[in-house]
């Protein structure tokens, strides 16, 4: 009986919640779940625009589980799959060889088209030959540009990491910076050593490389705000990840350094960053375009035999966005697709 | 003259003995998940793929049986994973900075990984704490080792490429090379945990090695009471481990040339569930080579079934958890199930 009664009275609570949230007494105006909705409904409508056969893509990245990068990466690819009438398939591993069976397993499936991410390209060397061999067309995105053309791809599509630094250390000096600091949070990425090492080489003042535990957030912020109180002289932090600037903002905040925080990458929180001024600047790759081009381009090359690119790479960045762009893509990035 | 009957010896029915087998729930589930993947994905079944699935359940089989071994004698090692990465490096950097026969660099590997073994046994014996705390310290020192002296020696994040050093084509064809068996190409490290799987067999079942290990794992101070050789034991299982580490870091140096430092962080734990699987007890004392081997091929048939069935593969942990829970409790049921009838 008793337990009739706390049943009985738990969904009456609900009952007089839903009641409420109806008159719209308890519930937010702004933001959450009918917000998105709302934003969803605008957003590109899902339905294929040609009538070719329905291809099967695999897209297998390097990414970590729950890499909010991959996610966009991932839905640009979707989005393009959607439109092009492709059946889309993606996997990922952040091990090597792990990565390396997953291309392997596409192979056996003898899927029309393979997008696959360079890395640690020698660890892929052998599974995109035998995909190559087995007349898989091949893309490769966001890392491997210079490894792409020699093992077979058709195209390479995305930003060269040396570049994209050098466009920070430009950009720095074009903001009069002395001493930056460049906080790697993934200590064996190849492609995070290059973004630093560009910075090295286009900026005027001194770059002190920074390593911390990207997986683990507060160890991030302490190391970042322990170096900052360390040493005042630094005027300005760059981040290699959009997760890791709102964490440099609050570790500056704590440390009492007036630091500028730069960083790669776009998320909806950099964007706000960037609009109210607390960040400096963002270099963008676009990784929506990453995804979408590549699905994209093996459509192409499936229906037309058309390649992108005259065997060079193509870049889908640095793109250097300040406070003034930042407006504009706020709405992309809350949508997910920036 | 009749015969002497001993009621010590106690005569069992061939499937109660089979019943008794620490693998008959991980081979009753193997058969169910392989029934399963068979359903879901049409192209799980082709010799291409099934020759995928192996050669990533060899990956992480090689590891599995000597990992089963020490668990067996009742102790874990946390520092497995790195333990391969470490192996790979100190071959490819010893060879590349002494600009070595690539031969010379495997040799010194299987010292320095056995090295490392022999460490984890010693400290465990002398200092008598827990196995959980010493090979969590050796698995960080390890990881910041190779890390750290990765960048120091080659002054990048991964090694220098060997592959066109003396002795690379042969060590590869003993590592990482590919077999063609009707029409079909096969990894050698199939071979390899094969190889290990009988090996290992053979010592715990066959001879005085084996009977001590079963007997440390199962009740140390007995074991020392009557004569065992806990000590040498011991250190024993954890060079096995090394050794095993040392074939799987060589195949990863001389499958893809280029060792990335920071890799084999949390494969250990995945070694220790393809264990587990396999029917080994957490507490010691109990379980086999084949069934880790039998554990190895569950995980290979999952992450890779999973991508042939074309699911999402964020759910990939939820099914390797799921598993783990469902063969255990299967083993836990089929073991009691077994001492009941005896």
């Amino acid at each position: 009986m008793a337990r009739f009664w706390t049943g009985f009275r738990t969904w009456t609570g609900i009952a007089v919640a839903g009641a409420l949230c109806a008159s719209l007494a308890g519930c937010s105006s702004t933001g959450g779940k009918r917000a998105e909705d709302a934003r969803k409904a605008a957003a590109a409508q899902g339905k294929a625009a040609v009538n070719t056969p329905r291809w099967t893509f695999a897209m297998i990245t390097h990414s970590g589980d729950g890499d909010t990068f991959w996610d966009i990466v991932q839905s640009g690819a979707e989005q393009a799959a959607v439109k092009d009438n492709i059946n889309f398939l993606y996997s990922h591993d952040d091990e090597a060889q792990q990565q390396a069976q997953l291309v392997d397993a596409a192979v056996d499936k003898k899927v029309d088209g393979i997008i696959v991410t360079l890395a640690k390209p020698d660890a892929m060397k052998a599974a995109v030959a035998r995909a190559v061999e087995a007349g898989i067309p091949v893309v490769t995105v966001n890392s491997g540009s210079a490894e792409s053309r020699e093992f077979g791809a058709l195209t390479h599509i995305g930003q060269d990491e040396t570049i994209a630094g050098q466009a920070v250390g430009e950009e720095l000096n074009r903001r009069g910076k002395k001493k930056a600091l460049c906080i790697l949070h993934e200590q064996g990425n190849v492609g995070h050593e290059q973004r630093c090492a560009g910075l090295k080489e286009t900026f005027d003042g001194t770059v002190q490389n920074l390593y911390v535990t990207g997986t683990n957030m507060p160890d991030v912020q302490s190391a970042v705000e322990a170096r900052l109180q360390s040493d005042s002289s630094v005027d300005a932090v760059v981040t290699l990840g959009a997760p890791y600037a709102d964490t440099a903002v609050k570790a500056k905040e704590s440390a009492g350094s007036d630091a500028e925080i730069d960083t790669f990458d776009l998320n909806a929180k950099v964007a706000a960053g960037l609009k109210d001024g607390t960040l400096g600047f963002a270099v963008d790759q676009q990784p929506y375009l990453q995804g979408y081009e590549a699905v994209d381009l093996l459509w192409l090359y499936k229906y037309n035999a058309d390649v992108l690119g005259g065997g060079k790479p193509v870049l889908t960045g640095p793109q250097i966005i300040t406070k003034d762009q930042a407006g504009a893509l706020a709405e992309y990035t809350e949508r997910g697709t920036r | 003259m009749t015969a002497i009957t001993d009621e010590r010896i106690l005569h069992s029915s061939p499937l109660r003995r089979l019943l008794g087998r620490p693998e008959l729930g991980s081979v009753v589930g193997a058969a169910a998940v392989f029934l399963f993947f068979a359903l879901a994905a049409d192209s799980f079944l082709k010799t291409a793929s099934l020759s995928t699935v192996l050669y990533a359940s060899s990956t992480i089989g090689i590891m599995a049986v000597p990992v089963a071994l020490l668990m067996i004698g009742g102790e874990f090692d946390l520092s497995a994973g790195v333990m391969v990465t470490s192996s790979a490096l100190v071959s490819s950097m010893f060879s590349y900075q002494m600009t070595a026969n690539v031969w010379v660099g495997v040799a010194v590997s299987l010292l320095v990984t056995l090295a490392v073994g022999a460490f984890n046994g010693f400290m465990i014996t002398r200092t008598k704490l827990p196995s959980f705390i010493v090979t969590l310290g050796t698995f960080l020192m390890l990881t910041g080792m190779n890390l750290g002296f990765t960048k120091l020696i080659s002054g990048t994040v991964s090694t220098k490429t060997i592959a066109d050093m003396e002795g690379f084509p042969t060590a590869r064809d003993v590592f990482a090379s590919t077999l063609t068996l009707g029409g079909v190409d096969f990894k050698i490290t199939i071979l390899w945990w094969f190889a290990l799987v009988a090996l290992a067999s053979w010592i715990l079942l066959r001879t005085r090695a084996g009977n001590w290990i079963f007997a440390v794992g199962g009740n140390e101070d007995a074991a020392r009471a009557v004569g065992v050789p806990v000590t040498r034991t011991k250190i024993g299982l954890y060079m096995g481990v090394a050794f095993g580490a040392w074939i799987a870091g060589q195949h990863l140096l001389f499958s893809y040339d280029v060792v990335q430092s920071g890799e084999g962080v949390g494969n250990e734990l995945i070694y220790i569930i393809a264990a587990v699987i396999g029917g080994c007890l957490i507490t010691g004392g109990y379980g086999s080579a084949v069934g880790s081997a039998v554990g190895a091929f569950l995980f290979g048939m999952t992450s890779k079934g999973i991508v042939f069935a074309e699911w999402n593969p964020d759910w990939f942990k939820f099914f390797l958890g799921a598993m783990l829970l469902l063969a255990t409790l299967l083993n836990v049921w089929v073991r009691k199930r077994a001492e009941a009838t005896k």
